[in-house]
């Protein structure tokens, strides 16, 4: 047994399976970074700082004669969203029923994926996450409120880039709001919005990122933000009682951005979620 | 009926280990009835017989192939070392060491395998998904 104590829970192996398909489903679409990003791990719960490679200096030594420097690490943050799960719901799914609630599973996947971009796209400074927005040199481009004028920014993102030697291809993170425009658009006929924007983009992915403000073009040429996850996301057990099991989804990570240059924000910004 | 194919516990083995481990058993199962077919197609003069036989060891073949396709996908370095082990033409040692000085270079991490991190969603890197 580890630390999620898994094995502690009043919940048989069917329910288990239950919980992880139903979590991974909702996991998967959004999180965002995950698609546009380098990912390294997981290196296990017990890892917990990424090696930045560089040093300090360390003032004094404890004797004449020598020098001394400290290395520099970026430390793992836990993330972690608590959800409950009825237990009279878990029997009914062993007793096959198809239509199980798990709307509290749903609320936590869909928080722990917010933070998790947020964090990698426009930072958590209390954790010591440098977004990619936040440390972007590039002053972010006007998006606009019309879906139908977002090709000439993400272009103008694209030139940007390559004016500064990052190459292709290049992903496109787009808000909750500013995909569903797309979407829209593309549905109302004429030249799909999203086609275009691909060809843009050097057939590069547009990513639905809850989370995120506005937009931001990152490059996927690789080598520029990297992503270290610890433990990836998982269920573990907090405790129950005669009603429902207390459970959480939990992840360790960090995010450090290798290469300012290679993306570009769009639209509103803001260094925190919505 | 023994339980022979558990090494631990099965009280204290993750519903993933078992069925990792039946698998593991079933493979040893599949492979044994092969060596068997085989050797009874070696001493079998009659040629229906041996007919069956054969059409035997095809179903086996199946039962193998699949079985170890099933762990492969659960356990990617097994996966990863495979991939440059088989199917390849050459020195099949040499092959295998390539493959696995490879694997554990990539998975510095240590295992990926989800029996080594139970309750893990193993959803991991998105970025071949998203392209």
């Amino acid at each position: 047994m580890n630390h999620l104590l898994r094995s502690l829970a009043p919940i048989t192996d069917s329910g288990w399976d239950l919980l992880d398909r139903e979590a991974k489903e909702r996991l998967t679409p959004a999180l965002a970074a995950r698609r546009l990003v380098d990912f390294a791990g997981p290196r296990g719960w017990e890892h917990s700082a990424t090696n930045l490679g560089r040093t300090t200096a360390v003032a004094s030594a404890p004797c004449e004669g020598v020098t001394a420097v400290q290395r520099r690490v970026l430390p793992l943050v836990e993330l972690r969203a608590d959800f409950t799960v009825s237990l009279s719901e878990l029997r009914d799914h062993d007793r096959g029923a198809a239509d199980a609630d798990l709307e509290d599973l749903d609320t936590a996947a869909r928080r722990i994926a917010i933070a998790e971009n947020v964090a990698v796209f426009h930072g958590w400074q209390e954790a010591s996450i440098a977004g990619i927005t936040a440390v972007s040199p590039h002053k972010a481009l006007p998006l606009g409120k019309h879906a139908d004028t977002y090709p000439q920014p993400v272009a103008g993102a694209v030139e940007l880039l390559l004016e500064n030697g990052i190459s292709g291809p290049y992903g496109l993170a787009l808000g909750r709001d500013e995909y569903t425009r797309v979407a829209e658009t593309a549905e109302h006929g004429g030249y799909p919005l999203l086609d275009h924007l691909h060809k843009v983009l050097e057939d590069g992915p547009i990513v639905w990122a809850p989370g995120v403000k506005g937009a931001v073009v990152v490059s996927l040429r690789g080598g520029d933000f990297r992503f270290e996850s610890g433990q990836d996301l998982s269920i573990g057990y907090e405790r129950h009682d005669a009603e429902a099991v207390y459970l959480y989804l939990e992840e360790s990570f960090s995010f450090a951005v290798a290469t300012s240059e290679a993306a570009v924000a769009l639209g509103p910004q803001s260094k925190g979620g919505d | 009926m023994g339980f022979d194919q558990y090494h631990e516990p099965p009280d204290e083995l993750p519903a993933a280990a078992r069925t990792f481990a039946r698998l593991c058993a079933s493979l040893t199962e599949e492979a044994e009835a092969i060596g068997w077919y085989e050797q009874r197609l070696a001493v079998e003069p009659d040629r229906e017989a041996k007919a069956i036989m054969r059409d035997a060891q095809g179903e086996e073949f199946k039962h193998f192939s699949m079985d170890l396709e099933f762990l492969l996908r659960r356990t990617p370095t097994w996966r990863e070392i495979a991939q440059g082990i088989l199917f390849q033409a050459g020195d099949i040692v040499a092959h295998g060491e390539e493959a696995e000085a490879e694997a554990n270079e990539e998975g510095d991490a240590g295992s990926d395998s989800r029996q080594d991190r139970p309750g893990s969603l193993d959803i991991g890197s998105l970025k071949e998904a998203a392209r």
